[in-house]
């Protein structure tokens, strides 16, 4: 829908108070509703528990309250949606969002604030999962690294979402009790919210990207049946984007009035988070090296998780780069960056994650060869939408704009072209998934030939999780244990 | 539809040195994404399995492989960080000589004032090969001042100043965007940054319909909200003299010093209790609500047209008799 309004250059479908509402609920359901709880929810419940050979989580009734909170918090923003939008953009930006705007701003940050709560429960579920429930013999060293990343991820959850929960809140009371915190006219500070949006906001960036990462380290271990390279550094790397994350939201306030020297802080500390991320990548390339490589989709999607993030990952350095951010900040730039990192990176994860986990959690296949296709499909339609968006935002075009000039129709056509690629990519996994609970072949229990725990329960799995629990003899990713007859290679 | 521009246009000192920062970046970039690309391509192929009895051989983590790719793509990160940082040091200092320009944003105009006296809306007409320093504010909520021919922006925030400066190095017409997110209008929050030829933009100048020097305008307001009544030029008033302010060092009563420059007048205008001359009662009301924003920088033109600083502002002896605080 946004990217149809934006075919041409002065907006015929809509007034720009819809398309203002439009990205901010595309913004606030994608962000906080879809990608935050995406991975850790839907596999990371599930599999958590399985591939450390516990039987559950530690809290299966706060695991439950988890889920109501998030259902609830839904409720608060359909309801906003429905009675009439939110036009602030998912950052919420003062004083427009506590003063000027008129729109559902209390609604949406409730319901925010309450899936926030969802979110802190879930990790603190999974933190304390991962220290008191591993099965015997599952040292911390042989953990998969979707499980390391699931309790780097974790730790964000619940050392920053506290913070946004309070930012919330000071808006809530400057909106309704006109208590001066951000608002210059009551005596506020509006880049105050900045700073404490961000220091949530940014680290919520790894919440969403740190769980595929994990994803990605288990589907390139099994489809080339090799242990990941440099096992160890690719964890810690986890937790050092935890950590790292952690200082530095200032970089989104390059322009925004801050100090030089500020400045000069943020950029210099975003060059360190850099560096974990790149070990991550040049790990999982180093794996590949002498392995026996197979393409099931999974093993497609990690690959054009890897390509996609490296892009993601590489324009991110522009915008750490001061002089350059100052030309791109606010621009369509940003806008490709984060979706070749969010889209690119954390969708792909789930997909890859999604498709090699469907066999284990409904106990029938995916039919291989249209899977294939659509993760073509959304390979090629996603570069087409937001390759060009970079190109728009050298060029000056600021985001959020519903009318633009003339000159940057080109590029928005090729991006609204290419958003009808992606929308059909997604359609078709819908399709086949609902297909295949009825009619797709029945799985095996380890149909890969993977060595996680979660493989040696059948497929799905009982409500136990395992009839007896297992006691773990072995690092994770050693491929001897699950290939009987073996030819070595390499 | 029209042209497919893949590169926007170099109109300012900055934008050479930015552009330049991204070649380096696009380089390193794509080296990066080629390189992974084409290993993976060729792992992809070379290692493919061959039968599903293939169990590869163990192959040993290396610890120099390791350090090798995390301290060469830091250097290079280095690089990019010490870069990036000189050209917004430069960004960060506006020359002395600026033509200082002022700007207001509101929902959803731009309005900019020349010292000269012209005013101007969603339109800025400045001299080729000058520098020219914004000193921005907005009357509502956050916006940004967005020149992308001059790869330069700064956000403009409610309740304090914010200054940029660029010098335009070719004539034309160029972009003015508002990159901040600011409501319903937001994307026709727009204008043109027209750079003249000098001798054109004196004419400009010249033949606007301006009613005086922002200073004039700036004593105007002075006199009709009977600032005078207090602020007396020879000091005598019950009020600091503002004679030579602009730029000093004003002594506070808390005993701290702070220099005179827009912002601390300002403050001292809207919120003039929030700091206090030393010697001086706190009897000042504030101007909030009687003075708009561009009344607030004409103002402060008029009191810089009072004259460069003198000595330190300090209190008349006979005035010294209950420091406040």
């Amino acid at each position: 829908m946004i990217r149809i309004e934006l075919l041409t250059p002065n907006g015929h479908l809509f007034s720009s108070d819809t398309y203002n509402k439009l990205f901010t609920m595309h913004g606030v359901v994608m962000i906080f509703f879809f990608l935050i709880p995406s991975i850790p929810a839907v596999l990371g419940n599930f599999f958590l528990p399985l591939m450390i050979g516990a039987r559950d989580l530690a809290f299966p009734r706060i695991n439950l309250l988890s889920w109501y909170l998030l259902v609830i918090g839904g409720l608060f923003a359909i309801f906003a949606m429905l009675a009439g939008g939110v036009d602030t953009g998912w950052t919420f930006y003062t004083p427009y969002s506590t003063t000027y705007s008129n729109t559902w701003v209390i609604a949406t940050a409730l319901g925010i604030f309450v899936a926030g709560f969802s979110s802190i429960l879930t990790g603190l579920n999974f933190i304390v999962t991962i220290h008191r429930m591993r099965a015997p013999g599952m040292t911390w060293f042989r953990m998969p690294l979707f499980v390391w990343a699931h309790y780097a991820t974790s730790l964000i959850q619940v050392l920053g979402t506290p913070v946004l929960a309070v930012t919330l809140v000071l808006i809530f009371c400057e909106r309704v009790f006109h208590i001066g915190i951000f608002d210059p006219a009551l005596g506020g500070d509006p880049v105050l919210f900045q700073h404490l949006f961000w220091f949530y906001s940014h680290p919520a960036v790894y919440i969403m990207i740190l769980p595929a990462m994990g994803v990605i380290s288990e589907l390139i271990s099994v489809y080339s049946r090799k242990p990941i390279f440099g096992y160890s550094f690719v964890a810690f790397s986890s937790v050092a984007i935890a950590v790292l994350g952690f200082l530095v939201w200032g970089h989104h306030l390059f322009v925004s009035t801050q100090s030089f020297f500020a400045g000069m802080v943020f950029s210099f500390l975003s060059y360190f988070v850099a560096i974990p991320s790149a070990i991550k990548v040049f790990n999982w390339t180093a794996t590949l090296y002498k392995g026996s490589i197979s393409f099931e989709t999974p093993m497609l999607y990690a690959f054009g998780f890897i390509g996609l993030f490296t892009i993601g990952g590489l324009t991110g350095l522009f915008l750490a780069c001061l002089g350059i951010d100052v030309h791109v900040t606010d621009t369509y730039f940003v806008v490709a960056h984060f979706h070749y990192i969010m889209v690119g990176g954390a969708i792909m994860g789930y997909l890859g994650g999604l498709h090699y986990w469907w066999p284990k959690m409904t106990g029938r296949m995916y039919p291989e060869g249209w899977a294939k296709l659509s993760a073509l499909v959304i390979f090629l339609g996603f570069n087409l939408t937001f390759f060009p968006q970079f190109i728009l935002g050298y060029l000056g075009m600021p985001r959020r704009y519903h009318t633009y000039p003339s000159e940057f129709q080109v590029l928005h056509v090729l991006s609204t072209a290419g958003a009808s690629v992606l929308a059909v990519g997604y359609i078709i996994p819908v399709i086949y998934f609902i297909w295949s609970l009825r009619y797709g072949a029945v799985a095996s229990s380890n149909p890969w030939g993977a060595t996680g725990l979660e493989w040696r329960t059948p497929s799905p799995p009982p409500v136990q999780n395992f009839e007896k629990i297992p006691v773990v003899t072995h690092d994770a990713y050693d491929y001897s244990t699950t290939i009987g007859e073996v030819i070595e290679v390499g | 539809m029209g042209p497919l521009p893949l590169f926007p246009q170099e109109a300012s000192s900055f934008a050479p040195d930015v552009d330049h920062l991204l070649y380096y970046l696009l380089a390193v970039a794509v080296f990066f994404t080629v390189g992974i690309f084409l290993t993976i391509f060729y792992f992809a192929i070379r290692y493919r399995r061959r039968s599903d009895k293939e169990l590869p051989r163990f192959v040993h983590t290396g610890m120099t492989l390791e350090i090798v790719w995390s301290v060469i793509p830091f250097g290079l990160a280095m690089v990019m960080f010490t870069w990036g940082a000189s050209i917004f040091f430069n960004e960060g200092r506006p020359p002395a000589d600026a033509i200082p320009i002022y700007v207001v944003g509101k929902q959803w105009m731009w309005k900019l004032q020349h010292i000269e006296g012209q005013r101007e809306i969603d339109e800025l007409h400045i001299p080729v090969g000058r520098p020219v320093r914004l000193t921005m504010t907005s009357e509502d909520v956050i916006h940004s001042f967005y020149v992308p021919a001059f790869r330069t922006k700064e956000d403009v925030v409610p309740g304090r100043y914010s200054t940029t400066w660029f010098t335009p190095t070719k004539p034309g017409k160029y972009h003015l965007f508002c990159a901040e997110y600011c409501g319903t209008n937001h994307s026709r929050m727009i204008g043109w940054i027209y750079v003249m030829q000098p001798q054109d933009y004196q004419n400009w100048l010249n033949g606007g319909s301006a009613s005086g020097s922002m200073a004039d305008s700036g004593q105007k307001l002075f006199q009709s909200l009977a600032c005078g009544n207090c602020h007396h030029p020879d000091g005598r008033g019950r009020c600091p003299s503002l004679v030579g302010l602009y730029g000093s060092d004003v002594l506070l009563s808390n005993g701290a010093t702070v220099k005179a420059d827009d912002s601390y007048i300002r403050e001292s205008i809207l919120q003039p209790d929030a700091q206090i001359v030393a010697g001086y009662q706190p009897i000042m009301p504030t101007f909030q609500g009687l003075v708009t924003e561009e009344g607030v920088v004409q103002l402060i033109e008029y009191v810089k047209s009072l004259g460069k600083p003198g000595p330190p502002v300090t209190a008349t002896p006979q005035q010294v008799t209950a420091p406040h605080r």
